[in-house]
């Protein structure tokens, strides 16, 4: 064979299982690049038939590093499938605790899955090249804030949400329990804190980042640059919100594209399928599949922090908005499309995740008894979206009368970056391998780094499951003698039994 | 292992969420100490040791391997059995691993089914040409390949020898500390045994308990239960009866029912049996025309409740791939003296 | 093409005073009626765990029959409501798996019953010969995993090797 194979496998530093296959031509260069994803589950297909109120805890283990984030999409799905609006504490209390969540999230990402690239660098051995290795270098007093907002984060998810991992919290109408004025206290102290530890992040991230002229080349660079369209969910003022509001599409030069409601996505959204990943791969339907291409005419959209950052016109608290502006100043405008500054654009987000965290700690509704109303009409159709950290997340329910699903859709985070990740890893590895160079560990790291900007979590995107057809034939005589037993396995071999 | 050398851990995942993966970081400082006790030389999500690896190293270089998630592709089943021959000990961490889990759910339907759902018959897919993943395709003349799924979800038990399983979706990290400190202190129980409690999650929930006289199972949307008494009591299906404990019992600390994450209790081979019993002894009704209704408007969905967590390691493990209405038609019985 | 009758294998568990009796009663009367039944007594219907309807199925059993007091008549007062309860419980799950209520009965037979006994026994045996047998570990079977692990092993060791 003229050509060779380059496997990486599995990827690493992400949530989930992948593989980049790289092919070579007979000089050396790359002739082309795949990012397959092997794993599925078949969430769509297997949550027909179950009780409609088992979702939240069902698609929580969709994933579990960010499983508030299918809880919460399933808990708005519930209250448009049962008609029922939960109260003001109820919808407070549920964007407070996301809030926290994604400053948490946030948090592991840029330290566990991406740090190592940055602070130990892309060619570090790989021993080091990981949160240990981080945790040596920058010593206990910086380690020790990370480890602690992970530890104020995750113990606030669970006093709130009674699991940080899986909580069990989410009900058509509300949530299951509120809080009380000393919970409160202490989500608002814990929230000071949070505050100061995204400013730190943010300012590690100028000194070891922006301060390294190497990394700002690679950033700037051609090989990590995309334009494709951006996608988010905006307030009534275009600015970010996680928890709700519209859908807004940006294009890759900044205009809009579209905005529409959550529950309209099927006129906007389509999923393509190839035969060499299980992930789908979804597009604009207005503008079309075109292949793996950027650019105004291709349907490609990313779904990532700095997409969502385009897409909107600011950030709506204060030390977010300012840092919002720092960055498409040094970055030269809006919209940016250098893939790797979605860890910037990833800080900017923790920090206004931890303003609007205190911000709620403070409303005085927050700690309301109306907590939860009941659904009084009869279930039928309802879709709910959230801003998961990786991208937006849709989940649409179809049910019978009796709240049993009927029919599932789910479009997750990072699926909607399926087609950009893989034109990503693509251009990367063109850039990076060229004829006469030597293949090492530490290139192959640099094209993986093209994937990990976009945080993909793999459990999330590869929620179903397909497969071949096998087929049993009983012949059976009408006084129920067996007569004959086909069977066609899956390798398309047809074997015959007679049954005894 | 050599003098002075560390014992090497392993961290692995298969059909899973990584929430074990977190629930492991959720240690929060004492990973350090795991960090100093071992050398940590495989985890995908937040090292870059590859599959290649793991494959040149010798037949139990291991010391111990940490496997979560459940088996339902041939690349999972191959993982399973590299690291089984790599590993001196393998710990099926987690329900997934354990038991199914969520992912068990899809033994509830089967390949072609899914296959259908997901990409013919989706609502948001476009695929007019009706193309389908392959497990060998070629693509602009490369030829690349995929995993195949297999038709039934699988253990890890029931694919590669275990030696300890850890409950819990996920284990909480003060249950994966104690495992970690009885690893590395030598303090194991038996082979083949589950590191956990022994006594089910009512034991560790905080509401009053009285009698229990169920005239009807209520959907947990249908009710706003009272913050101190039973959730079972108040109507509502309840799994803490049958599931071992080890949580905490924070579900219910929330005014959620226990869902049956940690599944069975010590000794109990089929989590469904027991709680199919626990739940039947409650039901306030004498004819069994009543008890019916009771169970058909309450649980509309038995096998989703009472094997939500623990289809693949249930008795049954499966549906049926021909269920009996597929087959024969048969009328209703009707001699004396038989109660159906 | 071979045509051989289907012998359904039934377990069935009877309770020791009442239905064990009778079944006792129609060997002593010769009653006639299928053999299909593998008797399994227990003191009391109200003993039967559904773990043992599931087990008996899982191994190879293409029905169970379980067989009590009348309600109002059980030797220990209460326990055949127990039964019946549990019974509607492992039915309607039963139903999911598909398995058919059909092949899982409940019956009550007082020691004195035999001939109605004997004829429940019939009328099951009949009605899973219909649907034929359950063979519940072929249900489980899968087409031979090894070919696929092997394809996984030399997929990865085609690839160039990566110098660190």
């Amino acid at each position: 064979m003229a050509t060779q194979r380059i496997s990486i496998d599995p990827i690493t530093r992400l949530e989930g299982h992948g593989k980049i296959e790289i092919f070579l031509d007979q000089d050396g260069d790359v002739a082309d690049a795949f990012l397959q994803i092997p794993e599925l589950r078949g969430f769509e297909r297997f949550c027909v038939g179950r009780p409609a109120e088992d979702m939240p805890n069902l698609t929580s283990r969709i994933c579990g590093v960010c499983p508030e984030a299918h809880h919460m999409a399933s808990t708005k799905a519930l209250d448009a499938l049962f008609h029922v609006e939960p109260p003001p504490t109820a919808k407070k209390l549920r964007e407070m605790f996301y809030s926290i969540f994604v400053a948490t999230d946030h948090t592991t990402h840029f330290y566990a899955l991406a740090g190592p690239d940055f602070v130990m660098g892309p060619d570090a051995p790989v021993e080091q090249r990981n949160i240990l290795g981080i945790i040596k270098k920058v010593g206990m007093e910086i380690a020790g804030k990370v480890l602690k907002m992970r530890k104020d984060g995750h113990h606030l998810i669970e006093l709130i949400g009674g699991r940080a991992v899986h909580p069990n919290w989410g009900v058509p109408g509300g949530v299951s329990r509120g809080i009380n004025e000393e919970q409160r206290r202490e989500i608002e102290e814990r929230g000071r804190e949070a505050i100061e530890f995204a400013k730190f992040s943010i300012q590690l991230f100028n000194d070891i980042v922006l301060g390294n002229k190497g990394y700002v080349d690679l950033i700037t660079s051609d090989g990590f640059t995309h334009r494709t369209y951006n996608m988010g969910t905006v307030d009534a003022n275009n600015r970010v919100n996680f928890y709700d509001g519209v859908i807004r599409i940006v294009g890759p030069d900044g205009k809009e594209h579209v905005k529409y409601r959550s529950k309209d996505y099927r006129e906007y959204i389509a999923e393509h399928v190839e035969t060499w990943s299980y992930l789908k791969f979804p597009y604009l339907k207005k503008i079309g599949w075109k292949g793996f291409v950027d650019g105004e005419d291709s349907g490609l959209y990313k779904a990532t922090p700095l997409s969502r950052l385009n897409a909107a016109d600011g950030m709506a608290t204060p030390l977010a908005q300012g840092e919002y502006r720092r960055m498409y100043e040094t970055l030269g405008g809006k919209p940016v499309n250098h893939t790797l500054a979605t860890h910037w654009a990833r800080l900017i987000e923790m920090l206004y995740a931890t303003e609007r965290w205190v911000e709620l700690a403070r409303d005085p509704e927050i700690t309301g008894r109306e907590y939860r109303v009941l659904p009084t009409q009869k279930p039928d159709e309802g879709v709910g979206c959230v801003e998961a950290p990786r991208g937006t997340l849709t989940h649409h329910y179809w049910t019978d009368e009796r709240g049993i699903l009927t029919r599932v859709n789910l479009i997750v985070g990072t699926t909607n970056n399926n087609a950009p990740i893989n034109l990503s890893v693509k251009q990367a590895a063109k850039t990076l391998i060229r004829r006469g160079e030597v293949v090492t560990e530490g290139l192959l790291n640099r094209v993986e780094m093209a994937f990990r900007a976009y945080d993909p979590c793999m459990a999330c995107a590869t929620h179903y499951l397909p497969g071949e057809m096998p087929l049993t034939v009983v012949i059976r005589s009408a006084d129920g003698y067996t007569l004959h037993r086909l069977t066609r396995s899956a390798p398309a071999t047809v074997q015959s039994g007679h049954q005894r | 292992m050599s003098e002075g050398e560390k014992p090497k851990l392993a961290i692995y995942w298969a059909a899973s969420c990584g929430g074990c993966e977190i629930s492991i970081l959720a240690l929060n400082e004492k990973i350090l100490d795991v960090a100093g006790a071992f050398d940590i030389v495989f985890c995908p999500c937040i090292m870059d040791t590859k599959a290649r690896d793991i494959e040149r190293m010798e037949d139990n270089a291991i010391d111990v391997c940490l496997f979560n998630g459940a088996i339902r592709t041939g690349e999972q089943e191959y993982m399973a059995r590299l690291l089984r021959q790599k590993s001196k000990t393998l710990v099926a961490f987690g329900s997934c691993a354990q038991e199914g889990c969520i992912p068990g759910l899809a033994n509830l339907t089967n390949r072609e089914e899914i296959f259908r759902t997901c990409y013919l018959e989706n609502a948001s897919t476009d695929n007019p040409k009706r193309t389908l993943p392959q497990t060998e395709a070629a693509v602009n003349g490369f030829h690349l390949s995929l995993p195949v799924f297999y038709d039934t979800v699988q253990t890890l038990g029931q694919t590669v020898k275990v030696d300890y399983s850890l409950p819990g979706c996920p284990p909480e990290a003060p249950r994966i500390w104690d495992a970690l400190v009885a690893i590395m202190g030598g303090k194991l129980p038996p082979p083949s045994s589950v590191i956990g409690a022994e006594t089910t999650v009512c034991d560790e929930c905080p509401r009053k308990r009285g009698e229990k006289k169920i005239k009807e199972f209520k959907r947990v949307w249908e009710v706003i239960p009272d913050d101190e008494t039973c959730l079972l009591e108040q109507g509502i299906v309840c799994c803490g009866p049958a599931t071992r404990t080890g949580c905490g019992a924070r579900c219910l600390q929330v005014n959620s029912p226990c869902i049956g994450c940690y599944g069975p209790n010590e000794g109990v081979e089929d989590f469904g049996a027991r709680l199919m019993t626990a739940l039947a002894s409650v039901i306030d009704e004498t004819e069994p025309e009543k008890i019916e209704q009771v169970i058909r408007d309450g649980i509309p969905d038995p096998v989703g409740t009472f094997y939500r967590f623990c289809l693949p390691h249930s008795l049954l493990r499966r549906t049926a791939r021909v269920p009996d209405e597929a087959r024969h038609e048969l009328p209703r019985p009707g001699a004396t003296g038989v109660k159906e | 093409m071979e045509r051989e009758r289907f012998e359904p294998k039934i377990i069935g568990f009877f309770c020791n005073w009442c239905s064990y009796r009778a079944a006792d009663g129609a060997g002593t009367a010769r009653i006639k009626h299928s053999p299909n039944v593998r008797v399994v007594r227990l003191m009391c219907s109200g003993r039967v765990d559904p773990t043992f309807v599931l087990k008996a199925l899982s191994l190879g059993a293409d029905g169970v029959l379980i067989a009590g007091c009348h309600p109002g008549e059980c030797h220990y007062i209460e326990q055949n409501y127990k039964t019946v309860r549990r019974y509607e419980m492992l039915k309607q799950t039963l139903r999911q798996f598909g398995i058919s209520e059909r092949r899982v009965r409940l019956v009550w037979a007082s020691a004195a019953e035999a001939t109605q006994l004997a004829a429940a026994i019939d009328e099951i045996v009949e009605d899973v010969r219909t649907l034929g047998p359950l063979n519940w570990q072929s249900n489980l079977a899968e087409p031979n995993h090894l070919d696929e692990v092997e394809r996984i092993l030399h997929e990865h060791a085609e690839a160039m090797e990566v110098a660190r």
